[in-house]
């Protein structure tokens, strides 16, 4: 027959103390495993949002990156002879030339300067995304204009709608904000590719060429088609494959997240052994009476191994508690692929938070599992005279 | 107080278990704690300067990395005075035999041989190989750890292929040389002729006299913030202002495309630290709890108020100090663990347990120790005699 639970729930009651203290101390291993793995979502939930399906980048070959790669018009020509090749409702072939820099500001986090990626495109290259514009207007072609992301104008203070930014060969005009919901884009500032390009000295050094396929079916076959031209020398990925591999930025963060929650969880384990081994040698003549009523060894074991369940799960509801108000947090990232920064949220999500309570489930599993055994071990006899 | 130390390593003994677990749980948090801290000091307040890295300054344009300075901005730099010895620098990011080997990637950077040991005095290199280093254009040297990974000998003959620039160099090698300052994380670069790589480029070439960056060594080290502030002034209203920092500050400014790691660092610290003091409370005050009849004792044996506050004091810093040394050990083994395969964090490549660290942590224990015992204590201390002698667990 088993103990019922409400006799475990008492006695946590009873020493709230300690119970406090022991599931304070779960509660602060969760919430930096939890934080850590909310940072972790998020990151990915940006770089998700950035990439369609239907779209392929198409890079110089063996380039990690836009940054890194370089192609120059005559490619683009090529390129766009391609079959499969979606076209607007203008008639145009979606295949967009862009360069790719990056140009330090100061932010927020950093007063010193973070580098922000400046993105030179054409209007095809602004309707193939999902990308709309918040306050202002669109740069227009041949100007000195630039729109910034939403994120870009939050989190750096020289990049406001009216100000104007330095770089290149002069003075840029920042005529909009353009919202993509939360992705790379937000993170990015685009203008006008002939002028950026001319800025730079960069005519005919750009970086890479965005293509929208007509359908789902013909983009394997288009990557395929590109990626074996040995005169284009180019290598084409789909754009969320692209982005999927930009959230390893997040992974020296993570990890020491999860290394530094596992090292604390070895102490916090050790902390609740310590309490529950307590909570056995105090009530032994509670454990001889239940003994003497009838409960068996094993229920008694059940009953510590339940209590000190119990006790951290207090803990990791407690950690997710304090982890919740980071939620929609917003912070930057920085990528050393990019070599730039993209703003993400925290996302404090059930699926952060699961781990968060398993975690503790296992560091109480741990902590509860020997003491549990020395109660259900303990002879009647010398437990009843036990002080 | 050190009459009772006796009675203190006793009642610290009292229950092995306990005072194991804890210092077991202290231990680990503190392992953890000393790595952090470390951690931190490397990263912001910039580990081990070495002596040839206290004096050098790196030029580069102010908006990005990825912009490039006229290589005529040289003979301004020169004359700043307190400027010691200068050159120009790109970075080439070529690619050498099959690049998707890790083995094969290395820095490459294009430089004037005249300069380089001059503005590296720590470099060492044999002198016959520096003379011919600086006479042949096509020469080039290369860092000791980097000639042993891909066991090259004096002669051979090393292609870099690179089609963004674009530019294919023939080099040989002609020098190996020793960087004692990079200690412990080897350095992986081949330094070759700056002209070279010039005349190698097409006439139209944009990247023609132009380079990224100018590496200059100060004359003193008092000099360095006037010579970054003179270059920067003198080039502020030009096409291509620039940015002068030191080394370690251009070194460390990668650091922060890791996010908010300072805060994130600050937060776990005090997590953790947090969490020792309850680990530490907790076990006290069921300690004393268990004791307060033998406290009773005690006091009817003469044993004074204090004398009880200093031995109940003393157990838990005994415990704590204890927990903290062996944490400082395990952490100093964790340190040398990163050390050896710093991976993505290349920038621990000096994560060590300095003794300031150590120092820091002990007292962080000793600390947390007294104060977790603070309140227990009191109340041992304060229990009237009969009431402590009546009292049953």
């Amino acid at each position: 027959m088993a103990i019922p639970i409400a006799y475990n729930l008492r006695n946590l009651v009873v020493r709230r103390t300690t119970t406090l203290m022991t599931a304070l101390g779960i509660a602060l291993t969760v919430a930096v495993l939890v934080i850590d793995l909310a940072l972790a979502n998020g990151l990915k939930k940006a770089f998700r949002a950035s990439g369609n399906p239907l779209h392929v980048l198409v890079m110089r070959k063996s380039s990690q990156s836009e940054l890194g790669s370089a192609l120059t018009r005559e490619v683009y020509q090529d390129l766009k002879s391609e079959a499969g090749i979606a076209r607007n409702h203008a008639g145009e072939l979606m295949a967009s030339l862009e360069m790719v820099t990056v140009i330090s500001l100061p932010s927020i986090d950093s007063p010193k300067g973070m580098n922000v990626t400046l993105r030179g495109l054409t209007p095809v290259g602004i309707e193939m995304r999902d990308v709309k514009i918040g306050q202002g207007r669109w740069f227009a072609a041949g100007q000195r204009e630039i729109v910034v992301g939403a994120s870009v104008a939050r989190r750096y203070p020289r990049a406001q709608l009216g100000k104007r930014l330095r770089f290149g060969r002069g003075e840029w005009q920042i005529v909009g904000v353009m919202t993509a919901g939360e992705s790379a884009v937000d993170s990015e500032i685009w203008g006008d590719l002939n002028q950026i390009t001319a800025d730079y000295n960069r005519q005919n050094g750009l970086n890479s060429t965005l293509i929208r396929a007509a359908d789902a079916t013909t983009v394997p076959a288009l990557i395929h088609k590109l990626d074996d031209d040995r005169r284009l020398n180019v290598s084409a990925v789909r754009e969320t494959d692209y982005y999927e591999r930009l959230t390893a930025a997040g992974a020296p963060l993570e990890f020491l997240g999860i290394f530094v929650s596992l090292i604390m969880a070895v102490g916090s384990s050790f902390a609740a052994m310590n309490t529950m081994y307590a909570a056995v040698a105090r009530r032994s003549p509670e454990i001889a009476t239940l003994r003497v009523l009838g409960f068996s060894r094993a229920s008694i074991l059940v009953s510590f191994f339940l209590e000190s369940l119990l006790l951290s799960l207090v803990g990791g509801a407690v950690g997710c508690l304090l982890a919740f108000p980071l939620n929609g947090v917003t912070t930057g990232i920085g990528s050393f692929v990019t070599f730039s920064e993209i703003a993400f949220q925290f996302r404090v999500t059930p699926a952060a938070m699961m781990p968060g309570i398993l975690f503790a489930l296992v560091v109480g599993a741990f902590g509860g599992v020997f003491p549990a055994r020395m109660a259900a071990r303990k002879e009647i006899l010398t437990a009843l005279r036990e002080v | 107080m050190f009459r009772d130390l006796p009675l203190v390593v006793k009642s610290a003994l009292r229950n092995r278990r306990r005072s194991g677990l804890t210092v077991a749980s202290i231990a680990v948090s503190f392992c953890l704690l000393g790595v952090l801290t470390a951690m931190y000091r490397v990263l912001f307040y910039g580990g081990d300067t070495t002596p040839g890295q206290a004096l050098r300054l790196i030029t580069h344009h102010k908006v990005s990395l990825t912009q490039d300075l006229p290589v005529a901005y040289e003979r301004k730099i020169e004359q700043v005075p307190g400027v010691k010895a200068v050159t120009r620098l790109r970075w080439f990011g070529g690619t050498y035999k099959d690049p998707g080997d890790p083995r094969n990637r290395f820095g490459q950077f294009a430089i004037e041989p005249s300069q380089l040991f001059r503005v590296h005095p720590e470099f060492k290199i044999p002198e016959e190989q520096k003379v011919a280093f600086q006479k042949e254009k096509t020469a080039c040297v290369a860092s000791q750890p980097l000639a042993a990974k891909l066991g090259w000998k004096l002669g051979e003959r090393i292609t870099l292929v690179n089609d963004n620039i674009p530019a294919t160099l023939e080099l040989k090698l002609e020098g190996i040389f020793e960087d004692p300052g990079q200690i412990p994380g080897p350095n992986m670069i081949v330094y070759f002729n700056w002209d070279y790589l010039n005349d190698s480029l097409p006439a139209s070439s944009d990247f023609r006299s132009m380079i990224q960056q100018f590496h200059l060594e100060a004359s003193s080290k008092d000099e360095v913030p006037r010579v970054a502030e003179a270059i920067d002034a003198s080039f502020e209203n030009s096409p291509y202002p620039t940015e002068t920092e030191s080394e370690q500050a251009f070194q460390l400014s990668f650091v922060s495309f890791l996010g908010n790691l300072k805060l994130f660092l600050a937060a776990i610290c005090g997590a953790v630290t947090f969490t020792v003091l309850l680990v530490s409370a907790n076990t006290l005050s069921m300690s004393v709890r268990e004791r307060i009849r033998e406290i009773g004792v005690l006091k009817t044996l003469g044993f004074t108020r204090s004398a009880i506050l200093g031995i109940i004091l003393g157990e838990a810093g005994l415990i704590a100090l204890a927990g903290g040394a062996i944490g400082c050990i395990l952490a100093a083994g964790l340190c040398t663990l990163v050390r050896q395969n710093p991976g993505f964090a290349f920038f621990l490549k000096a994560l060590s347990l300095t003794p300031a660290v150590v120092a820091l942590n002990m007292t962080a224990a000793l600390l947390v120790g007294c104060l977790s015992a603070l309140v227990p204590a009191l109340r041992a201390a304060r229990t009237p005699i009969t009431a402590s002698l009546r009292y049953t667990g």
